[in-house]
């Protein structure tokens, strides 16, 4: 099992979504994040907010998944949240040793998905 | 350098703007010298002019309590939209009030007001308000300053555009919607402001009641609003992947905002503190309540629930449809002018919108396009001279007459403000392109066209 951090522009998101929709990827837990990355916060005028301590608004998504749908995952997140420009953020993918899901006590696999 | 250019060249342009309006001030004071009492636009009537205190400060009242409306209607709209596009909303509804005003001093007044060219438009002896002040106009309103008159009336031609916002919220750049407003108010609202309310305006010499704008401000907005819907086309992602409103407790203060505000609205449109005033004050009141208790009540059955967003957006509803009616009718007739108003936008929402397939971002025709015209015609039916002399009887009184004068009423402004506003939109749009572009859409209209957030993430 792997754990998948993205961080992307928040305009891509819907797009993403789309295509994590196209890969029947559907659990995914999104969040309002800022950061900064190798432009130091400063963005192109139009594209993102300068906020206090040059912090830049993105969007953050996390999803579990089994090992067969890692690489689909990638793909979609890369598909819709591409843009070629400066700031279009990153993916973590890390090792997910355990995973419950809380209403059935079911562990690994099962719970994942 | 190009930039450079350009401010330079707007600079200069402000200071032309600057000047002409101080060389305006001028000739105003100059041609203002003979107070006569009567305007300049105005024909000899008899009715002799005599400021009352108490009419007069009813009116003052009445005019900051309509200008409070277009704040109110930036947060009913604002706490509708995405939380990307709220102050892109807000902003809107505060450059209409400023743009307006301006638009309305200079030559709107005029437009509307001045000397019948037709029955159809004023003429511009009123130019720079030449001869508006403290004497009463006989025509309009012979107890109350001039100038008040202009004043409340100015309220009036403000709120009617910030309606329309309610149509293409989210994706109009900014710069082709201050276009637009110049525009519209000028084509559209001037025009028809004479001839439902100038005297010798073809709709009023044909005897059509609008006692407080539901021709000239509900359907004409709202008309336009379709137009405005249907030429910019939907937004992305609409209507599955739209987020919902995002702050509902906004759209209720605004809501709540505009029910007050309505007071001045149709209370003031009397221009007198009198019976008649109260009378329009209860008619408006009754009329917003019993529309949203409908609107609520078909959630619940609909629905299962009832919800903020059905409760307020039918109370609107109802002030909308009852605009027209306020001076004219009983409470009694205004339940009825309630139910419609609670009944008709609701299947308008619910049915007409999907089924034709336009996205009409707050519902701007729905509300205003669709409560406007069951008010315009619920006039016709509701109208008794028991509450008002100087009205009309309906058909419920036994007027049928009444009825095809409002139908007549209603059918010129729709396709008025209907072809007028697509030939507006369209002429617009080939010099300042109206629709944002889809990233600044996707982004949102309040980082791409103002350089702001309406929120913060982090403290």
């Amino acid at each position: 099992m792997k754990f998948i951090i993205a961080i992307i522009q928040p305009d891509r998101l819907d797009e993403v979504l789309a295509k994590l929709t196209e890969k029947e990827i559907h659990l995914v837990t999104v969040t309002n994040v800022v950061g900064r990355g190798r432009q130091k916060g400063i963005a192109e005028v139009y594209r993102s907010h300068k906020e206090a301590g040059s912090l830049l608004r993105k969007v953050r998504l996390e999803i579990g998944v089994n090992e067969a749908f890692v690489q689909p995952a990638i793909d979609a997140i890369m598909a819709g949240a591409r843009t070629g420009q400066i700031g279009d953020g990153k993916i973590f993918v890390l090792d997910l040793p355990r995973c419950i899901r809380i209403r059935t006590g079911e562990e690994g696999h099962e719970a994942i998905g | 350098m190009t930039t450079h250019k350009r401010r330079i060249g707007l600079i200069v342009a402000a200071v032309g703007v600057l000047l002409s309006a101080m060389a305006m001030t001028t000739l105003g004071q100059g041609a203002e010298a003979p107070a006569t009492g009567v305007a300049p636009g105005a024909t000899t009537a008899a009715a002799p002019t005599k400021v009352d205190s108490g009419d007069t400060a009813w009116v003052m009242l009445s005019a900051g309590l309509v200008m409070m409306m277009t704040p109110a209607l930036a947060f009913f709209y604002g706490g509708l939209v995405r939380r990307k596009n709220v102050l892109s909303v807000l902003m809107q509804c505060f450059m209409i009030l400023c743009i307006v005003s301006v638009q309305w001093v200079l030559f709107g007044y005029s437009l509307s007001f001045g000397k019948s060219h037709g029955g159809l438009i004023g003429g511009l002896e009123m130019f720079a308000l030449n001869g508006v002040g403290a004497a009463p106009n006989a025509d309009y309103a012979p107890t109350i300053p001039h100038s008040v008159f202009m004043l409340f009336q100015m309220m009036f031609a403000v709120i009617t555009p910030a309606l329309i916002i309610g149509a293409f919220a989210e994706r109009m750049r900014f710069s082709a919607f201050c276009i637009l407003t110049v525009l519209w108010s000028t084509l559209i609202y001037d025009p028809v402001c004479h001839w439902v309310w100038g005297v010798g305006g073809w709709l009023k010499t044909m005897g059509a009641l609008d006692f407080a704008g539901g021709t000239v401000v509900h359907i004409n907005a709202g008309i336009a609003a379709l137009a405005a819907a249907l030429i910019l086309g939907k937004r992305q992602g609409f209507p599955s992947m739209i987020s919902p409103p995002h702050s509902l407790p906004f759209a209720t203060l605004g809501a709540g905002l505009l029910w007050f505000g309505w007071f001045g609205f149709n209370g003031g449109s009397s221009l007198h503190a009198d019976g008649l005033a109260g009378s329009a004050m209860v008619a408006t009141h009754v009329a917003a309540a019993v529309a949203g208790l409908t609107w609520a009540g078909i959630d619940w059955i609909w629905h299962g629930k009832p919800t903020t967003l059905g409760m307020i957006t039918g109370a609107v509803a109802g002030l909308v449809a009852v605009t027209p009616a306020a001076g004219y009718v009983t409470p009694a007739g205004a339940i009825g002018i309630g139910i419609g108003a609670g009944l008709l936008p609701w299947l308008a929402v619910t049915f007409l919108k999907p089924r034709m397939n336009y996205d009409d971002t707050l519902d701007a025709f729905g509300v205003h396009g669709v409560g406007g015209i069951w008010g315009a015609i619920a006039t016709g039916l509701w109208a008794t001279k028991t509450v008002n002399e100087s009205g009309g009887n309906g058909l419920f009184y036994g007027d049928a007459h009444q009825l095809v004068v409002q139908l007549t009423a209603v059918g010129a402004t729709i396709v008025y403000a209907f072809v007028g506003s697509v030939i507006l939109f369209k002429v617009v749009n080939v010099f300042s392109t109206l629709r944002a572009g889809a990233h600044e859409e996707r982004v949102g209209l309040d980082l791409t066209e103002h350089k702001e957030a309406g929120y913060t993430i982090i403290d």
